[in-house]
């Protein structure tokens, strides 16, 4: 727990295929993490409309973690790749929004990699647990900021569409 | 009409329950969630009168809508969409909540994983109030099967299918069926000749009528789902016309290029050019090795053309390609062994006379290299003592963490051939003996009887260097006897390493063109690893033997049947459900913009000229959801898992965000159609 007592609530969406079974395996094998964490089952990661995402912030979520097959072992032969432009996207206009990176992960897991998705869980939460709330309404509405925030998105949007390699 | 929900938690015994405050989290769900009108916990939901429960209140509070707390829909899912239909209510109205497998089992802190329960519960009443009444489709079963891989596992599953009387395919990537059975001499505990109890089942498969047999062959690509696949095969060339082959020989026999078998002998004896693996080969039809042909290397020679009484060499022929339509594909790819070089402490590669257990097992062979005589790599002299190193490979963190389950009994094998065709003294070095099955500890006391000498430990070394007297010219095996405390040096004349068993070289590959999942040590991971072992996440693909694992000849048989019967099943039934988990275009919302169309890998989405929209075909569709997320007009649904469904999760995951955070309670129409 932090200094100030925030503990931040993260939703995950999970692919069915292999992150769903990563915490099935984690739980099979008592492994431990923190509880902060909610999970949501998608057949795929392509499956998580970029809204999914901005709704869970919205609705008071600190971050969110997108987790899918491994690049290459997708489910559904190549859909991964699409949640990863996805993201990669969706990240930039974030960040004009003022949201930081660490409050949105792309994470990897096969269903074997129960330990990994455990770890890359914790991780998540403590980096968020740092970062403090993100009360992102109640900013929002505070700040006003946004006329600027959306002057800056049509230039976040050309950087996003150069997917990286 | 407002919905009816109810819910139950499961306590799971106590694996939920020691964790969870359930009795809290019921009364909550009662109070607290709007559409709530039963809310109850029990020790085990997935009994029968845990269902008789849900059963008896769909019925008598009219519920239009279940929400089970218990363990994860992977594995119960199915289990309570059966308790909701007998009971009269659509299954898809049905949503889990996993608080096992996510909260009870991974969670320390007890009010926490409360906490963290009830907003699972909100999330799973939320999104099942959205959800839409759904009737899963029928799909005829195509009879036939395709088998890859032609051990005793594959040998198993294809004659049990093809006694029922359904055609099989089996696939074999090496010229002949048999797998490493075939290579064996003995098999444990009783001691019976392999080929004895193999070559009857290998001739069994080349003369079925309902067998057709694909020597040699390799799948290039899977598609289709469960009830029928479509499998593209490639038929490596032979250099053979089968048709006109009668299996005489005469062409190995006048081929003059020796090479080394690397294969089936392990390195240690010859084959021609030209040849079969061994003689029991099935299909009997030799094949031309093209690397190492003179032919093919030199342009002249053609020997066996000019021996062959019926033409049967043709050295123009090509790999060709077969197209098969199935309903089920079985896996039983089996196990490659560990390369003992990698551990090079134990010499193996550098000392001439430390052998890998396979070599071992084709030197005891009678048909093998040496005609079963036990001798040391120089081909003559005979061993006074030798070593069996168990674990090479295994139960090692730097290599493999898992037990390779056959080895304990194949070095107790060992240790009797060589005491029974030498006069040598035997030395076993190992960890634990793990003698699991029927008849598995009866033989080890035998082996204790017989004179076998066990020293318990890890081997640290193997080597040449003498120290002491009597070490001179022999091999030294130098582990501390964790029995007596003590540091000990064993000189023998020969060294057998039972090497690990591992996965395939190209099983993730294969794993991946009949999308399948590998565990993290590269086995195929099965649905369930106690209660549906031979099926996969993937319908219609199951798994037997060694590729699933390290097993054992019995147990490999025994998955082969075990898969067969499932399929069986499935033919006899004529129909298998298919999930309805399907997206749709909702032509009037659709622009016509094709942006889907590219995102579907299965095109499944076709663009209709005449009424310029896109359309989904419901039977190539496999419900991944990626062209849902594309849709700028969001003109597509996906059934069972509908943004509506989603979004309504999330408000139920949430419902304390927004009052902790301080921003007041949360309201559901935000966000969505502002974002």
């Amino acid at each position: 727990m932090s200094e100030n007592g925030f503990e931040p609530k993260i939703i995950a969406f999970l692919c069915n295929w292999c992150s769903y079974r990563a915490a099935d395996l984690a739980g099979t094998a008592r492994m431990k993490y923190e509880p902060n964490v909610r999970m949501v089952r998608v057949m795929c990661s392509g499956r998580v409309d970029p809204s999914f995402v901005l709704k869970a912030l919205a609705l008071g979520a600190d971050g969110v973690m997108i987790a899918g097959c491994h690049p290459g072992e997708c489910h559904y032969l190549e859909q991964n790749y699409k949640a990863m432009r996805r993201y990669y996207m969706l990240r930039h206009s974030l960040r004009a929004l003022g949201i930081e990176d660490e409050r949105v992960r792309l994470q990897w897991a096969s269903a074997a990699e129960g330990a990994q998705l455990a770890s890359a869980i914790n991780e998540m939460i403590d980096q968020v647990r740092k970062l403090g709330p993100l009360h992102w309404r109640q900013n929002w509405s505070e700040n006003g900021d946004h006329r600027e925030a959306i002057s800056r998105m049509p230039e976040e949007h050309r950087e996003a569409m150069e997917v990286p390699a | 009409m407002s919905e009816r929900v109810g819910v139950y938690i499961c306590h799971c015994g106590s694996n939920i329950a020691g964790t969870i405050d359930v009795e809290q989290v019921a009364r909550w769900a009662g109070e607290e969630l709007e559409g709530v009108v039963v809310s109850r916990e029990y020790k085990f939901m997935c009994s029968s009168l845990g269902q008789e429960l849900i059963q008896e209140d769909i019925r008598k509070e009219n519920l239009t809508r279940v929400v089970i707390g218990a363990c994860s829909p992977h594995l119960h899912e199915k289990t309570f969409r059966r308790t909701c239909t007998a009971a009269g209510l659509n299954p898809y109205l049905m949503q889990m909540a996993s608080l096992r497998e996510q909260v009870s089992w991974v969670t320390v802190d007890k009010r926490a994983a409360t906490e963290k329960a009830k907003a699972m519960i909100s999330g799973a009443v939320r999104r099942v109030i959205e959800q839409e009444e759904l009737t899963a489709s029928q799909v005829p079963v195509n009879p036939a099967t395709l088998v890859v891989g032609g051990g005793i596992a594959g040998i198993q599953a294809a004659l049990e299918l093809a006694d029922a009387g359904y055609p099989v395919y089996l696939l074999e990537r090496e010229p002949s069926i048999g797998g490493h059975m075939a290579q064996f001499d003995k098999t444990f505990p009783t001691l019976d000749c392999a080929a004895c109890i193999l070559t009857p089942k290998m001739s069994d498969v080349g003369t079925h009528d309902g067998i057709t047999l694909l020597s040699y062959s390799e799948v290039e690509e899977v598609s289709g789902f469960v009830g029928s696949f479509h499998a593209r095969i490639r038929k490596k060339a032979r250099y053979i016309d089968e048709e006109k082959c009668n299996g005489c020989g005469i062409c190995i026999e006048k081929c003059p290029k020796k090479v080394v078998d690397e294969v089936f002998e392990a390195g240690l004896g010859l084959r021609k050019a030209i040849y079969r693996p061994f003689p029991q080969a099935v299909p009997k039809f030799p094949l031309i090795d093209r690397p190492t042909c003179i032919y093919f290397e030199r342009g002249t020679c053609k020997a066996c053309e000019k021996f062959c009484p019926t033409d049967a060499i043709d050295f123009e022929q090509t790999d060709t390609y077969l197209d098969l339509d199935v309903g089920n594909i079985v896996l039983a790819t089996g196990y490659k062994l560990f390369s003992a070089a990698k551990i090079p402490q134990y010499g193996y590669g550098r000392l001439a006379n430390v052998f890998t257990s396979l070599e071992f097992e084709r030197m005891c062979n009678a048909a093998g290299p040496t005609e079963g005589k036990i001798v040391m790599r120089d081909g003559v002299t005979r061993p006074q003592s030798v070593a069996i190193v168990h674990c090479v490979g295994s139960r090692d963190k730097r290599n493999h963490p898992y037990c390779s389950a056959v080895c304990c009994m194949s070095a107790l094998k060992f240790g009797h051939l060589v005491m029974e065709k030498t006069d040598a003294k035997v030395y076993s070095f190992y960890i634990d003996m793990r003698p699991l099955h029927k008849g598995y500890e009866e033989f080890y006391d035998r082996l204790l009887t017989e004179g076998m000498t066990f020293i318990r430990g890890r081997v640290a070394e193997v080597t040449d260097a003498a120290r002491l007297p009597g070490e001179e010219g022999k091999l030294v095996v130098q582990v501390e006897d964790t029995l007596i405390g003590r540091q000990r040096r064993i000189p023998v004349d020969m060294v057998i390493l039972m090497a690990a068993l591992e996965p395939q070289e190209d099983a993730r590959d294969v794993g991946l063109k009949f999308g399948i999942s590998c565990s993290m040590d590269g086995w195929f991971t099965e649905r369930h690893p106690k209660l549906d072992p031979v099926a996969t996440m993937t319908d219609g693909i199951f798994i037997a033997g060694t590729c699933q694992g390290p097993k054992d000849i019995p147990d490999s048989v025994a998955q082969g049947a075990a898969a067969a019967a499932r399929i069986a099943g499935m033919i006899s039934k004529g129909s298998v459900m298919i999930e309805p988990v399907v997206a749709t275009i909702h032509e009037e919302r659709c622009s016509g913009c094709r942006i889907c169309n590219n995102l579907c890998p299965f095109n499944a989405i076709e663009y209709l000229e005449e009424k310029a929209v896109s359309w989904i075909n419901a039977a190539l569709c496999k419900g991944c959801g990626t062209c849902i997320a594309g849709c700028p007009a969001q003109a597509i649904s996906g059934a069972h898992f509908s943004n509506l469904q989603i979004f309504s999760e999330i408000e139920g995951l949430l419902y304390d965000a927004l009052c902790s955070n301080g921003a007041g309670a949360p309201q559901s129409e935000i966000a969505v159609e502002a974002l």
